[in-house]
């Protein structure tokens, strides 16, 4: 037997290759059999329960009896609404989402751009693993972290101390609205610890999206006369459009859904979160839970149409 | 006043000497080529005029101006890249008028001037496209109007045909060389197409490791190589060093004796004065249509050439293993500077 013989497999040769050979003829069949099971659980787990979830929004709740009405209703709706402590909420969260998402981009674009353009080989691999690592940490163990960085006796308030700079944390704490008794009970210290939290789903889609453009791109435009801030204007910002949009997905509905941060660290404003996880826990009323849990999804919703109207994907 | 010129300039990356002390002159109007293989320091040469990249001693001078340290955006040079660099979310008018754009020309008049540029190169039509929806020889010709929109005094062009097929490429040459006289603009062009740069180009300088080994126009360089570096890859001559050109040649200094003033005979066929002969042993002929080319690994050690007409070289057959024996006049023996 010579050597071409051998590489080429003879016909039948068993179950195995009765099975390959069925599978190979049949393509159809083959994706289907790979792609059912993940579409299942997809579709069952992820949107039915979704969907099971919104359907109790319909539903209202009997004050008396506190005993859920099973017939479909706008009232819970009407209520989420109409009620201005509940119009506050959503107000308080959706602020702290926008202003969150720009902080994160102002800072997660210099880092990334140095990562990607100027960074040797070695400092961008030790970047990439100073982005992650956080990312691995317990979630619970940071915020209680940053909790006690921002206390009034913590670390931070001893730096403005020691450096003699104790007044100016003092006038920062007395500014309306994002003052208070100290950081870690102040919406400044509440925003400072979703920034640092969400950062890293910021930078990465950031640098991925940069690493996408080539650097001769930015030569042409430079060498076509245009400042570096004309560059960035022209050529840079709107190829990195897509990765920015990505990112703020992240940090939007991070900041939209969470409620670990908002009750642990800052002050005692109710934000989305931490509505639904009272309703649906403690007062148990599932049917405004539900209603909650559908405003982050109509936000983010709407923040998707405008930054596709705006242009955000063209470059993609 | 020289369009570009190069004072002793040097530019290192680590260890490696990019561009080694470089001194060169290009005049206004002129088709100049910088020709080298990958990594002799011709494209660093490119950067350097260009600003994407500065010397680390040395002056670059442009019109006559030291700009060794002047920003690309301020210097009246523009570059056709390699890649072409088209901005991919830009529609083909809005890249070439990005250069007038950039300076705060109005609309009207940025877009009258993008569409004269797009008749220059023949692109009439393709205004609303996107660099994607064109093929190579068109986003060739875009990068070329937008380059030229600004009206620079220079233009460099990164091996710009490298990436077109043989048929398009040789259009793409008679094409810039004609749009190069008409325009009367400097042309600086980096290749490292020999044929390209010697059919092309008013005067070449040829690269290797950082510095220039000859600068001449292209029939000096064929004909009168100066060093063996130069007699190799420009002229794709043979060249005999060191004990070879002592066997061969009579004397150490090296010689370049080209390949279709190498005859092929029978081994022992009688050689006239004021011929050199060597015998060796045939490794391979490859026919190429009208010429033969022949491989010859000679007994005094290197391999020579000889190209030689498809009628004429029935006078031996051409089998790997056959004796033969190669031939030349002296008269046609170029002496060279030893490396």
């Amino acid at each position: 037997m010579n050597a071409a013989a051998a590489t080429v497999p003879s016909a039948g040769g068993g179950p195995f290759r009765a099975i390959s050979t069925f599978l190979y003829r049949r393509p159809t069949f083959y994706l289907l059999l790979l792609l059912v099971p993940p579409l299942l659980w997809l579709g069952t787990v992820y949107l039915g329960t979704l969907f099971a979830l919104l359907t109790q929004s319909i539903y209202s709740i009997d004050e008396f009896t506190a005993q859920i009405v099973r017939t479909p209703t706008f009232a819970t709706y009407k209520q989420l609404i109409t009620q201005p402590a509940n119009l506050d909420i959503v107000t308080r969260t959706l602020t702290m989402a926008i202003c969150v998402t720009l902080a994160a981009a102002f800072v997660a674009f210099p880092i990334a751009n140095y990562m990607v353009r100027y960074a040797s080989s070695r400092t961008k691999a030790i970047f990439y693993v100073a982005v992650l690592v956080p990312m691995w940490t317990s979630y619970l163990v940071k915020v209680y972290a940053w909790r006690l960085i921002l206390a009034k006796e913590g670390i931070l308030s001893w730096l403005f101390q020691a450096i003699g700079a104790q007044g100016v944390l003092d006038a920062i704490l007395r500014l309306p609205a994002v003052g208070g008794p100290s950081l870690a009970s102040s919406y400044l210290g509440m925003f400072i610890v979703f920034v640092y939290m969400w950062l890293p789903y910021m930078i990465l889609p950031i640098a991925a999206a940069l690493e996408r453009v080539p650097a001769s791109l930015i030569q042409a435009s430079a060498d076509l006369g245009a400042r570096p801030g004309q560059t960035f204007r022209s050529v840079i910002l709107p190829l990195v459009m897509p990765g920015l949009a990505a990112g703020s997905v992240f940090t939007f509905s991070l900041t939209l859904g969470d409620y670990i941060i908002p009750s642990i660290v800052g002050a005692p404003g109710y934000f989305i979160g931490m509505m639904v996880y009272q309703q649906q826990g403690t007062a148990g009323n599932i049917p405004l839970a539900a209603a909650f849990s559908l405003v982050p999804i109509l936000l983010i919703a709407i923040y998707l149409s405008l930054v596709r109207r705006l242009g955000a994907f063209d470059a993609m | 006043m020289n369009a570009v010129e190069f004072r002793e300039v040097a530019r290192a990356f680590g260890t490696v000497r990019a561009v080694d002390r470089v001194s060169l002159t290009i005049e206004p109007g002129e088709f100049f080529a910088m020709l080298g293989p990958s990594g002799s320091g011709k494209t660093t040469c490119l950067r350097l005029i260009a600003g994407f990249d500065l010397p680390d001693s040395g002056e670059v001078l442009l019109e006559g101006r030291d700009v060794s340290s002047v920003p690309p955006y301020e210097r009246n040079v523009n570059t056709v890249f390699q890649d072409y660099a088209l901005f991919p979310h830009m529609t083909v008018l809005e890249n070439v008028a990005y250069g007038p754009r950039m300076r705060r020309v109005s609309l009207a008049e940025r877009s009258a001037r993008a569409h004269e540029m797009l008749d220059l190169v023949k692109l009439r039509g393709f205004e609303g496209r996107r660099p994607a929806q064109l093929s190579g020889g068109q986003k060739q010709r875009v990068a070329l109007a937008r380059a030229l929109i600004n009206q620079p005094k220079v233009l460099l062009l990164d091996e710009p045909l490298g990436a077109l097929d043989l048929k398009l490429r040789e259009e793409m040459q008679i094409e810039l060389r004609n749009l190069q006289r008409r325009l009367a603009i400097t042309f600086v062009y980096v290749t490292h197409d020999q044929g390209e740069a010697l059919s092309m180009s008013d005067r070449v300088a040829v690269f290797n490791s950082g510095r220039i080994e000859q600068m001449a126009n292209a029939r000096e360089l064929y004909k009168r190589p100066r060093t063996p570096f130069v007699a190799r890859f420009v002229g794709g001559a043979n060249v005999a060093e060191g004990e070879i050109a002592r066997k061969l040649g009579g004397s150490s200094q090296p010689f370049a004796i080209r390949t279709e003033s190498v005859a092929v005979l029978a081994p022992n066929d009688a050689v006239s004065s004021g011929f050199v002969a060597a015998d060796g042993t045939v490794l391979d002929v490859q026919f190429h249509g009208a010429t033969c080319r022949w491989q010859v690994r000679l007994d005094a050690g290197d391999v020579f050439s000889a190209t030689c007409n498809a009628g004429e070289s029935a006078r031996v057959p051409g089998h790997a293993g056959e004796r033969v024996r190669l031939a030349w006049s002296r008269e046609h023996m170029v002496m060279l500077e030893s490396a």
